[in-house]
């Protein structure tokens, strides 16, 4: 009679592990085979209506997963912690995951719409951070700049990265929390590059945003133009394609890129070597670039588009708009931020783990 | 005795679930990037900028954990002695908010707190200056504390409620004060309910990231900041886990002082 | 200590507790997205809610993970307690030792622990490593609830049972079973509740796709977020509040159903 119950028991629990290996399976192996796309995007960075109306032009399912800053992408592709069959990094993150074999070529042949794209963009990312343009289709693009409250600041008396660090403001600023973005703007405003290795400027550029610390209300990166729009803060650190929004909410808000140079981002679409669905993930791409697609993302977005397509039917007030398309010249001190390399990175996190705890 | 293969489910998932990941986090934290046997992940805590995050992490704990006490305290005996309708409407009261998503309660402080938020705007308008504790230290205690609370208050609460109405009674009847009765039967009493409620607020004030990118804006970075960073920004999984092993060393000093005070484990806090 | 005092400072702990509470629900009515100024009294946020897939999918993964995570556990749990009772006394406390560590270590440890382990042995993090995940935490809730009152119980009914000549299966459905029940019931939703909210385990172990209603409300804690959250989170506290209520006001003066309710809030 014992034996019977130690079967039972043996039974029950046989089924309890069945039960939960199926659950484990079932969810693991069905991705595969879903007619599905999954795009890992930053937060709010295109219409939401588009993705419906990818899902009904190609019937394909869109699911989105968002991250706030390439650092915290980087390392769940690298570990497939999650596996994406699309995703949007910045132009060193192109540099450094394409190094590490992490990105599947683009295949032009299924994204006719690439001829939208400005060839200007092309032309610079073969020159720099993808050669070839093997990896990379641009998406959006912009600059770091400061966006003030005119009431409260007069306007035009913001020209330098350096106004951001004077004690009249102190309680009142916005910085960028991001690692190389907010590294950069100190950096930037030292006169270095915002690409360099040498210990000495980054120590020094650490000290500096040390120093800036107790001056600063809040470190955001998306939130920061709802706390300015708001009046919390007088002035902060934005990408110029926040500018227009802002505006539009909040009339006394001025937008300028700093005279000593900025950050230029190129968001491109890129696609995980993994991926499941290669093809989808082609088809949404090639969906992002097409003008009408395009043209309506920038109605939402107002993120300066390397679309020319959709650029030549926006209105004229909008394309002379030199805060949201700067001309070459005033781009002149300015850089993409390009990878540093692992030693690089190591040292670029270990400086700002310094200056945050500070 | 197959009734001890009842637990067999049990120890395996003990054994998968809890041993191997903690044999995981030892084996990065004792081993460097190429797989070579390191202490320097441990020793690193000893870093400055390790030290003086561990340093205010501790610090904020315990005064998050010391005005919890305070506040939790005095409130379980209230609620012990009064008639507040049935006794378990009451713990009810103090498990409902849990149910509101706890990164939007932390989040609505934020709001509530921020220089243009409710809270300042209704100071202004009774011409009072305005409160600017978002993204300082206090706001993290702050949110340490409204999250916590009632991980303190319910342990307390029991333990009192197990101590036999008459015990108090006689000692009044005897000639005691209040105080006296506080000090040599409440308190001693309840010892057990204090150490676990101690333990399940200090433990996670210690270690939380959320509540200080939340209420911090970005400006504090505690010791579950730096950890988080480790595994998410910096890759550097070893460095990590090496920082998680010394976090495990207080969970195990707490562990043992809770054994210690609460030897019948009759302070559980549910 | 004045009746006066004891109720005020009642008063302001409750107001403590409730205030970021009420302010999300007021402004889940907001008109305008803004979480500093009213706008207007709007539905906008409720009506979103029901349309958009990427909340009504997260809503779906927490509680199908929470029930069926509360549910494994809850049945290995109390198999455990009922083996563990039946091991000595040495064997008991270091497995008692054991099943605490979950409980009592930071959730970020355990977060990492298991991504960390589910990458290394080559699983691909989804919704069942989610669950595997939130079931590891959630069974030491469950032998918390079940074991106080398995101990409370003694050997002594059931042994009485079996001398009866009660088959060990019968003894234990009909004697045991029924004097752990309120133990199980609250342990099923204790282990129910912190699935619900957890946020870091599911942070670190949720891969591609998945989002429980905790890490889509932190993807947006950057951004800025949508009150159609603050409108989920209304209906949830609602539907709990609504729930209590009634069991409140059904209990009547039933002493044995406050005494179940009272076990219940016990734990």
């Amino acid at each position: 009679m014992k034996s019977h119950k130690v079967k039972k028991i043996l039974l029950i629990m046989l089924a309890l592990i069945i039960v939960v290996a199926a659950a484990v399976l079932i969810t693991g192996c069905g991705a595969k085979n879903k007619n599905e796309v999954l795009v890992y995007c930053y937060g709010d960075y295109m219409d939401p209506s588009l993705v419906k109306q990818f899902e009904k032009e190609t019937g394909i399912k869109v699911v989105l997963d968002t991250y706030d800053t390439n650092e915290e992408m980087y390392p769940v592709i690298k570990n497939q912690a999650g596996v994406y069959d699309v995703i949007c990094p910045d132009t060193y993150m192109i540099e450094r995951m394409a190094k590490e074999g992490l990105l599947s070529k683009i295949d032009y042949s299924k994204i006719p719409n690439i001829k939208n794209i400005d060839k200007a963009y092309l032309k610079k990312a073969n020159a720099t951070y993808d050669p070839g343009n093997k990896y990379s289709v641009p998406y959006q693009t912009g600059v770091a700049g400061i966006l003030y409250n005119t009431k409260k600041i007069p306007k035009g008396s913001i020209t330098s990265w350096k106004d951001l660090w004077k004690k009249q403001y102190k309680g009142k600023i916005i910085m960028q929390d991001g690692l190389r973005d907010t590294m950069g703007i100190s950096l930037k405003a030292l006169g270095y590059s915002l690409n360099t290795t040498m210990k000495s400027e980054l120590s020094a550029a650490t000290n500096y945003l040390i120093k800036q610390k107790p001056l600063v209300y809040k470190y955001a990166n998306d939130s920061a133009r709802d706390l300015l729009v708001g009046n919390s803060a007088d002035l902060g650190v934005v990408w110029n394609g926040e500018m227009l929004y802002s505006q539009e909410l909040n009339k006394d808000l001025d937008f300028v890129i700093p005279k000593e140079g900025t950050e230029v981002f190129v968001d491109s679409w890129c696609i995980p070597k993994n991926a499941f669905h290669k093809s989808n993930a082609e088809k949404w791409i090639n969906f992002m670039c097409r003008e009408d697609v395009a043209y309506k993302n920038f109605e939402y977005l107002t993120y300066s588009t390397p679309n020319v397509a959709a650029k030549k039917k926006l209105p004229k007030s909008i394309r002379n708009n030199k805060g949201l398309f700067p001309t070459a010249e005033m781009l002149k001190k300015s850089e993409n931020l390009r990878d540093v390399g692992p030693d690089g990175d190591d040292l670029y996190s270990y400086y700002w783990k310094i200056f945050k705890s500070e | 005795m197959y009734r001890k293969l009842l637990s067999m489910p049990f120890i395996f998932w003990i054994f998968v679930g809890t041993v191997i990941p903690l044999a995981m986090i030892a084996y990065y934290g004792f081993t460097d990037r190429l797989g070579n046997f390191t202490i320097n992940n441990i020793i690193a805590i000893f870093q400055p900028v390790h030290a003086q995050a561990l340093g205010l992490s501790l610090g904020l704990a315990l005064i998050s954990t010391a005005v919890c006490f305070l506040l939790a305290f005095p409130l379980a005996m209230i609620l012990k002695g009064s008639s507040w309708g049935r006794k378990g409407f009451i713990v009810f009261i103090f498990i409902l908010p849990m149910w509101m998503n706890f990164l939007l309660r932390t989040m609505a402080w934020q709001v509530i707190l921020e220089k243009g938020g409710i809270f300042n705007t209704m100071l202004q308008t009774m011409h009072l200056p305005s409160l600017n504790i978002i993204n300082t230290p206090a706001a993290i205690v702050l949110g340490m504390v409204y999250d916590f609370l009632p991980f303190m208050v319910l342990p307390i609460y029991n333990a009192l409620m197990k101590i036999d109405d008459n015990i108090i009674e006689a000692a009044y009847d005897l000639g005691a004060t209040k105080g006296r009765v506080l000090k040599d039967i409440l308190l001693p009493l309840s010892v057990p309910g204090i150490a676990s409620g101690i333990t399940m607020v200090f433990v996670p004030s210690l270690t939380t990231f959320v509540i200080s990118n939340i209420l911090g804006g970005g400006k504090i970075y505690l010791i579950g900041n730096i950890i988080e960073q480790e595994f998410t920004t910096s890759a550097n999984w070893n460095l990590g886990s090496g920082l998680s092993l010394i976090m495990m060393v207080f969970i195990v000093i707490s562990m043992a002082a809770l054994a210690r005070l609460d030897k019948s484990g009759e302070g559980n806090f549910i | 200590m004045s009746k006066a005092i004891k109720t005020i400072y009642m008063i302001i702990i409750m107001m403590f507790l409730y205030l970021p509470i009420v302010t999300l629900m007021v402004f889940s009515f907001n008109e305008s997205k803004s979480m500093f100024a009213w706008t207007g009294l709007s539905l906008r946020w409720y009506k979103e809610m029901f349309h958009d897939t990427q909340m009504l999918s997260a809503i779906w993964n927490t509680f199908s993970i929470a029930i069926s995570a509360a549910a494994i556990a809850t049945i290995i749990g109390t198999m455990a307690c009922v083996g563990i009772i039946a091991m000595s006394k040495r064997s008991q406390t270091v497995i008692m030792g054991f099943n605490n560590i979950p409980l009592l270590n930071a959730d970020i440890v355990t977060g990492i622990s298991l991504m960390l382990s589910f990458i290394a042995f080559g699983f691909y993090l989804n919704w069942g490593t989610v669950l595997l995940a939130h079931i590891t935490f959630c069974i030491p809730y469950v032998i918390l609830s079940v074991m106080p009152k398995l101990k409370q119980l003694g050997p002594g009914n059931y042994e009485a049972a079996l001398d009866l000549g009660a088959t060990p299966a019968y003894a234990f459905r009909k004697v045991v079973i029924p004097e752990i029940k309120p133990g199980i019931i609250s342990g099923f939703l204790l282990a129910f509740t912190m699935s619900v909210d957890d946020f870091v385990v599911t942070h670190f172990t949720r891969g591609a796709g998945i989002n429980t209603i905790s890490t889509l409300i932190y993807s947006q804690v950057k951004v800025g977020i949508r009150p159609t959250l603050f409108a989920l989170s209304t209906v949830i506290f609602l539907v709990v509040l609504v729930i209590l209520v009634l069991v409140n006001f059904a209990s009547g003066k039933d002493a044995e159903e406050e005494e179940f309710f009272y076990e219940v809030a016990q734990g």
